[in-house]
């Protein structure tokens, strides 16, 4: 590593690097761990099973649409928490960052008495003849929930760095707010945008607590990936290794995504300067 | 169809009346923190004043009085700022950038471009058309960040500090460029550079404590500073006081004696203006035709052109390098400044 570094001076000492590399050894061995553990032969049939490839479909379909959800929602209030103070603007911000620290199962409870038969809204919806909980829907809002801190964290940190000097210039040459939103400020943190967004579909893809407290485990309907994990774990390790295996290389490829994001950001930097 | 501008903010002491004609150019000069930026942001509406009333031919930007309350958002207000920075959007191509006021302005893309191309033409860019921000120099960059506030079609032009960020070569090249595409504008320049003013401005105004301290034609005020600021920019020394007969008196009691222009009546107040060239230096007290003649402790040398720049009681003196190696001046040094009344022009204040 520091060969790597070339002439720098880091200023990290030696003994950091012994620390750093046992924190490397302790996320990767489990996962070394697994791959050893996988049914080589069995593999390909085990992963390409109706259920599986049921749940790995549904974990896409379900972990897209509730990214979309977190940007729809997620950009206006990255916008509104960064960028015009309020009163009650740091519990608004404490609120919505609350997912991040809650155990998905009281985010899925909370859920199913917001959006339940019973619920607050639920019976209201019930009424118009809309029912939530169980379904794919109660999926999508359970991984929204919990996946749209992480786009609101990261997309409020770009809006931050960008400041509000170009949208001031913007406005002064004529451009009402939302032509400055759209030509200005948007594609200006693309990049944290971008980020946010793989963060939010990653943690989306993961989710399981609060899926399963709000949405139950139904085939083809609300079994996730993890779910069909969790479900294949006490019949069939074999199955759950290997799905867990293919989870971590879906994994792995979002986040190999994120990590092009700090190259990505370079870019705008360079030309600020 | 003049702008007129009356604004007071009180967090920031600022408190600034002016107005200006059709086609006529103003530089604002000041210290920094006089409120010469607070100025321009209150003018393109990203900074509310408490107080205040300003038009801009005809149009009403904003009026605070009690009754009315009337705030003009900056992108209806026809005011494109033209900052120290560029600032261009990193993400489109200079000629985008240019005809990014028209485009905002509901031009087709097509017409907006024609007429992003014009300006970037007018600034001598068409070549940089296709370029990114990223890939301009300070200087093009700025030159593109003219084309496209004018792009704007703005009823006053703002401009803060558009020099102060370029090399020694570029703003010259600059500075030429917006003699040609202010002529016929009204425009406010915020400057630190009196060449600025001089070339570009037909009046001068004077910010200092978020007021107005001097304001005039460019050639008088630098001819007849009346701010300590103003002096300081077209290189003269001013002392202010109350005129007596014999010439100005200053609170601290020191009398500098000099002619009057006859403008001038004892007992009003006044200043006293002289060229640092005027001023010479010596270890011990004269006794000859000066009547000017001050104790003054040196906090300065430096080299100003082929001379040294003696500071000293918040004066200036310019003498020779060998006179000031003759004497061995060094900062701490009390001396004695000594100048000629005839050398000292007593206007009022």
């Amino acid at each position: 590593m520091n060969r790597r570094s070339g002439t720098g001076y880091t200023g990290i000492p030696p003994w950091i690097y012994a620390i750093a590399a046992a924190g490397a050894v302790f996320v990767l061995l489990p996962l070394v761990a697994m791959v050893a553990k996988v049914n080589w032969p069995q593999f390909i049939p085990l992963i390409t099973s109706e259920s599986s490839l049921t749940a790995l479909g549904l974990s896409l379909r379900t972990s897209a649409a509730s990214t979309a959800a977190c940007i729809v929602l997620g950009v206006p209030l990255a916008l509104v928490l960064a960028r015009s103070p309020f009163p009650g603007q740091r519990l608004l911000r404490a609120f919505v960052l609350l997912p991040l620290v809650l155990p998905p199962v009281v985010g899925g409870i909370a859920l199913l008495y917001t959006f339940g038969r019973q619920g607050l809204l639920g019976r209201s919806l019930e009424l118009a003849g809309i029912q939530i909980a169980f379904s794919t829907t109660a999926v999508v809002l359970a991984q929204t929930f919990v996946a749209l801190p992480f786009l609101v964290v990261s997309l409020e940190g770009a809006l931050r760095t960008a400041g509000n000097k170009y949208e001031a210039v913007a406005a002064t040459l004529g451009a009402r707010p939302s032509t400055v939103l759209r030509r200005v400020t948007i594609p200006l943190v693309l990049p944290g945008l971008a980020s946010g967004a793989v963060l939010s579909f990653a943690r989306s893809l993961g989710e399981f607590g609060a899926t399963l407290t709000f949405a139950g485990s139904l085939q083809g309907v609300t079994r996730t990936l993890p779910l069909e994990i969790y479900l294949q774990r006490e019949t069939d390790a074999d199955a759950a290794v290997a799905l867990s295996l293919l989870l971590v290389a879906v994994a792995v490829a979002v986040v190999g995504l994120s990590y092009r994001r700090p190259r990505v950001e370079a870019a705008p930097e360079g030309v600020f300067r | 169809m003049t702008f007129e501008l009356d604004a007071t903010l009180a967090a920031r002491g600022f408190e600034v009346s002016l107005s200006l004609g059709p086609a006529e150019t103003i530089a604002i000069l000041g210290p920094n923190g006089a409120g010469k930026s607070t100025l321009l942001s209150i003018i393109s509406g990203l900074l509310r004043p408490d107080s205040g009333k300003a038009v801009l031919g005809g149009r009403v930007l904003f009026d605070l009085a009690a009754d009315k309350n009337i705030w003009r958002a900056p992108h209806t207000r026809g005011t494109a700022l033209l900052a120290q920075e560029a600032l261009l959007f990193p993400h489109l191509s200079a000629l985008d950038n240019v005809a990014f006021g028209p485009r905002s302005a509901g031009a087709s893309s097509a017409a907006a471009r024609e007429t992003g191309m014009h300006w970037l033409t007018e600034v001598d860019a068409g070549d940089l058309a296709s370029r990114r921000p990223g890939q301009l120099s300070g200087g093009q960059a700025q030159r593109v960040a003219v084309a496209r506030a004018l792009a704007a079609n703005p009823e006053l032009l703002l401009l803060d500090e558009p020099m102060a960020a370029l090399d020694i070569h570029a703003a010259p090249l600059l500075r030429r460029l917006l003699k040609r595409v202010l002529a016929g504008r009204r425009a406010i320049i915020i400057t630190h550079d009196i060449l600025d003013a001089l070339m570009l401005a037909d009046r001068v105004i004077v910010l200092e404590d978020g007021r107005i301290s001097e304001a005039g034609p460019t050639r008088d005020v630098l001819e007849k500073p009346r701010s300590r600021f103003a002096a300081g920019l077209a290189g003269l020394n001013l002392v202010a006081g109350t005129v007596s007969d014999a010439g100005v008196t200053t609170d601290q009691g020191m009398v500098v004696a000099g002619h009057h222009d006859g403008t001038v009546a004892p007992g009003q107040d006044g200043v006293a203006v002289f060229p640092p060239s005027a001023v010479s230096v010596f270890l011990t007290e004269e006794h000859g035709s000066p009547r000017n003649s001050f104790p003054v402790r040196i906090t300065d040398l430096e080299p100003h052109g082929d001379q040294i720049r003696v500071h000293a009681g918040g004066l200036s003196a310019d003498i020779t390098p060998a006179a000031s190696a003759d004497l061995g001046l060094t900062p701490g040094m009390t001396v004695y400044f000594v100048i000629k009344a005839a050398a000292i022009a007593i206007y009022p204040a």
